[in-house]
């Protein structure tokens, strides 16, 4: 166990759950990172959830749902048989560092699980990433088809046996009757979603919003239902940016993949190095020195500003407002020029290691980053006063695409988009990592859950986070910025002229990558946009087994139907860029 | 018809062409000071030639036609944006002499009528293009600058009241005293708001809308076809400004300086102005904007109408 995830996690929910075995769990099996994975058979699965769920419906979140095909894993010591588990991660936000895994285990053909969209609705796209990815079949889901690949796909590309490079292939070539079936899968068909093409009075109009629209901010499509400039239905068509994020962290050594972390929630950075690289070290046992804790936190939270200042621009110009994008760039190129100085590289810095961070600060970071927080308040002021109280402005966000604390959580919303509701849950407080247990924040949080209240805290928190930087420069500790642990990448290098066991490992170290010992981790952190979680399997190699990247945007992008009802197209406009969401973090 | 009538017609249109065109210009250099950047700045000193560059380059573009148009309302309907607004030229007078017939007894009358045929260049435009997005910017527009014109046409009947005329020549006459801007400061701002509507400029461009519909009601437009579309767009925002200095601001009049370039430096400040606002303002929902427009600007127009009348009344017994 490493300080990195606080030892003493809360095992109410694994609790109950335990009590609400009729015949006990098939399994309960231990996991380094604090959260217990209770197994239960697929016939358990619905009532023991409703069960959990009914006395504490506004309470719990399904965080995350997936699966992992074991069929090539040999460390599996205690667990149930399985060539398939359907993983769900159950999260209460009422207790702290509250969390479970409930698993199922499934067998090898034909896999299927009864699907659990009626008890959260946020199953809804889970279940059918796990049907596109794995081929698990969810009976009663409303409406599995696939949904990161496009709809002609074949295979299920998660699965191990699955090729993962093109190399792998035969060479590409697209006949006409291929040609022909990919046309004809393009074709929208509003019957297929549910959707009428006329009502008694009316015919209705079917608006392709994207995939290349100004205001999706990415590759994005909504097929939009309308009636004159009212949408009656709308439906999200995501994967468009799907890159197998997942798939390519089975090929990568433990330390190259960080790279590819950084590309996910792009506007992120390093926040999204944070989880994967606590995770791998929760794995490994790595206890990160403080001075490396602190140095993260402070990078995590300079990315934390240049993204909200990116969602604060944007938002203004979504809503017809051409000038704050341009002073809201021009304080980002700020952040940009100290995470230069620091990292050498600006957007996608790569520059955690496991273990700790790649470089020490360099000379003279604490005057830049000093600088900045003298500077940015006052124009913050003067943002909100032509922003946030333009009169405009407001009329376009107040009351638009509001939902409540229940929905919210319903629907899995983490991030600005829940505390808007008046929630104050912040992961940074609910199970803090890194150091932010000995730093003074506040959580921002609005009343209303509209565009408004959403914007609202997504400007206090850049506050928030100048002031958690103001800390970090004035507590900065002394001493090494990477623990000191053979598996910490680059590996310590010091003795490897002095003794050959060192050398080896060295050698090992920088051409194989680490060996990390067998099992399974989940990290999450508050990233930019919600919760991030990296849930990590070893099998004992130099790569990952499995892993998971759960990430806020694909939750958020769900509630966009039960937002845009009854709206109009502006109003969606609004509420698309209040959501603050990046397609690379939806589809990864 | 004499020589310098006939040169006045001929040199109108070009010199109106060639400010608008310059105006594009001028509208990203000055964006490009308030949003903190440069703009264009690199043909010509200053970036000066930007606008014959762009010119240039949208002269040659290939000239596409999309398949599922209307065809003939589509070559249409650009041209008639552009015609409505050069026609309403020839009624405004820049001084007291100079003008094509700046002295029509129906000025403004004829140059409301221009800017109301205007109208159809924008929705015919959304209609032909057969594109859902062009539909709605075209839909949009409809509503938009038809409601608008009305708000324009009453919040300009007070002026026309203290004046006793439509010849805009006999108006900047009778802003000899005070500036109409003074007595008919509601007016006035009734007049801008539906001015800004009726050249569909941000905030109130929502037929284009570029976050909502792409480019509203020009989406399927290409080459020179466009470009028309945006030299109008600049010629009305001159236009609109030269109205508002006629009506408002006391026209030519002015100390020291030659009436001609009183009557451009206000075109010119309230352009800037225009300006200005688009690099300031969101822009507001559709219904909101036709809600500002029959619940506001309906009545406050109507309130002046009838203050103005009282007014002139009580004074004349």
């Amino acid at each position: 166990m490493t300080t990195l995830l606080s030892p003493a996690r809360a095992q109410g929910l694994a609790e109950k759950i335990a009590g609400r075995l009729p015949n006990g769990a098939l399994a309960i099996q231990p996991a380094c990172d604090g959260v217990s994975a209770i197994w239960i058979a697929a016939a358990d699965l619905r009532p023991v959830l409703a069960a959990l769920k009914a006395p504490a419906a506004t309470s719990l979140m399904l965080l995350d749902l997936t699966a992992i095909d074991e069929r090539d894993r040999t460390h599996r010591d205690g667990q149930p048989q399985a060539a398939f588990t359907v993983v769900y991660h159950v999260i209460s936000l009422t207790a702290r560092m509250d969390e479970v895994r409930i698993k199922v285990p499934l067998g090898a053909t034909a896999p299927a699980l009864p699907s659990i969209s009626d008890l959260w609705p946020n199953a809804n796209w889970y279940e059918r990433e796990a049907w596109n990815l794995f081929g698990i079949h969810f009976h009663g889901h409303p409406c599995l088809r696939r949904i990161l690949t496009p709809p002609t796909w074949t295979g299920y590309p998660l699965r191990r046996d699955h090729h993962a490079r093109a190399t792998e292939m035969p060479p590409y070539s697209l006949t006409e009757e291929h040609e022909a079936r990919e046309q004809d899968a393009m074709r929208f068909d509003p019957s297929a979603w549910g959707m009428r093409r006329h009502s008694d009075h009316s015919d209705f109009m079917f608006l392709n919003l994207g995939p290349n629209h100004p205001s999706v901010h990415g590759v994005f499509r909504i097929a939009l239902q309308l009636e004159g400039e009212r949408i009656v239905d709308a439906v999200p068509d995501i994967g468009f940016h799907h890159r197998g994020a997942e798939k390519m962290g089975e090929r990568q050594s433990w330390h190259s993949y960080i790279p590819y972390t950084d590309r996910v929630d792009y506007l992120g950075g390093v926040m999204n190095n944070f989880p994967y690289v606590m995770a791998v070290e929760t794995l490994a046992g790595i206890t990160v020195p403080p001075r490396a804790q602190m140095i993260r936190v402070m990078l995590a939270e300079l990315f934390r500003i240049a993204s909200h200042l990116v969602f604060y621009g944007t938002m203004a110009q979504d809503v017809g407002q051409l000038s704050p994008v341009f002073y809201m760039f021009t304080d980002r190129e700020r952040v940009f020029g100290i995470i230069e100085a620091i990292c050498g590289f600006r957007m996608h810095p790569a520059w955690f290691r496991i273990g700790g961070v790649a470089m020490d600060l360099p000379e003279g970071w604490e005057g830049l980053v000093r600088a900045f927080l003298h500077d940015l308040p006052g124009r913050l002021d003067e943002y909100d006063a032509m922003v946030m109280r333009n009169p405009i402005f407001r009329a376009r966000t107040k009351g638009i695409g509001a939902y409540t604390t229940a929905e919210a959580i319903e629907w899995g919303v983490t991030g600005p988009g829940l505390r808007a509701t008046g929630l104050a849950w912040d992961y940074r407080r609910h199970a803090p990592y890194a150091c932010y247990d000995q730093l003074e924040f506040d959580i921002p949080t609005g009343a209303n859950g509209d565009c408004y209240d959403r914007i609202a805290v997504h400007v206090e928190e850049i506050r928030q986070s100048l002031r958690i930087i103001r800390q970090c420069v004035d507590n900065m500790p002394a001493g090494p910025v990477k623990a000191d642990h053979p598996l910490t990448t680059p590996p310590p290098k010091a003795r490897t002229m002095h003794d050959i066991e060192t050398l080896i490992h060295h050698f090992l170290g920088v051409s194989w990558g680490p060996v990390i010992p067998p099992g399974e981790a989940r990290a999450s952190i508050e990233a930019t946009k919600g919760v991030n979680t990296y849930t990590l399997i070893s099998d004992g190699g130099t790569t990952s087994y499995r892993t998971r990247i759960r990430t806020p945007s694909f939750a958020h992008l769900q509630m966009i139907p039960l937002l845009s009802r009854g709206i109009m197209i502006a109003d969606l406009i609004a509420i698309l860029g209040s959501i603050d969401f990046v397609m690379a973090d939806v589809d990864r | 018809m004499t020589y310098p009538a006939l040169s006045a017609i001929i040199l109108t249109p070009l010199v109106i062409l060639g400010l608008a065109t310059v105006l594009t210009w001028v509208e990203r250099r000055l964006l490009g000071v308030w949003q903190d950047r440069y703009g264009p700045n690199r043909v010509g000193p200053g970036g000066m030639f930007q606008a014959v560059a762009d010119g240039t380059k949208i002269l040659f573009k290939q000239d596409w036609i999309p398949p599922f148009a209307d065809r003939g309302i589509f070559v249409a309907a650009p041209a008639i944006g552009m015609m409505t607004v050069l026609l309403a030229f020839a009624a405004i007078p820049l001084t007291m002499g100079t003008g094509i017939a700046g002295d029509m007894n129906v000025g403004l009358l004829f140059i409301l009528g221009m800017m109301g045929l205007g109208v159809y260049a924008v929705v015919l435009a959304g209609w032909s293009s057969n594109s859902k997005y062009a539909l709605l910017g075209g839909m949009r527009a409809a509503a938009q600058m038809i409601s608008y014109e009305v708000f324009m046409g009453l919040s300009v009947l007070g002026v026309v009241m203290m004046a006793g005329s439509f010849n805009l020549r006999a108006i900047v006459a009778a802003q000899a005293g005070v500036w109409f801007i003074i007595p008919q400061c509601l007016g006035f701002g009734v007049f801008m708001l539906a001015g800004i509507a009726q050249t569909h400029r941000l905030p109130f461009d929502l037929p284009e809308g570029e976050n909502e519909l792409g480019a509203g009601f020009h989406t399927e437009y290409s080459g020179m076809k466009f470009g028309m579309f945006f030299i109008a767009e600049y010629a009305g925002i001159i236009l609109v400004s030269s109205l508002v200095t006629t009506l408002y601001l006391g026209g030519w009049r002015g100390p020291f300086l030659p009436p001609a370039v009183w009557s451009a430096l206000k075109t010119g400040g309230v352009v800037v102005f225009f300006i200005l606002l688009r690099a300031g303002l969101p822009r507001p929902r559709y219904d909101q904007l036709m809600a500002l427009g029959w619940k506001i600007l309906l009545p406050l127009s109507l309130f002046n109408v009838m203050a103005t009348g009282t007014i002139l009344m009580l004074r004349a017994s």
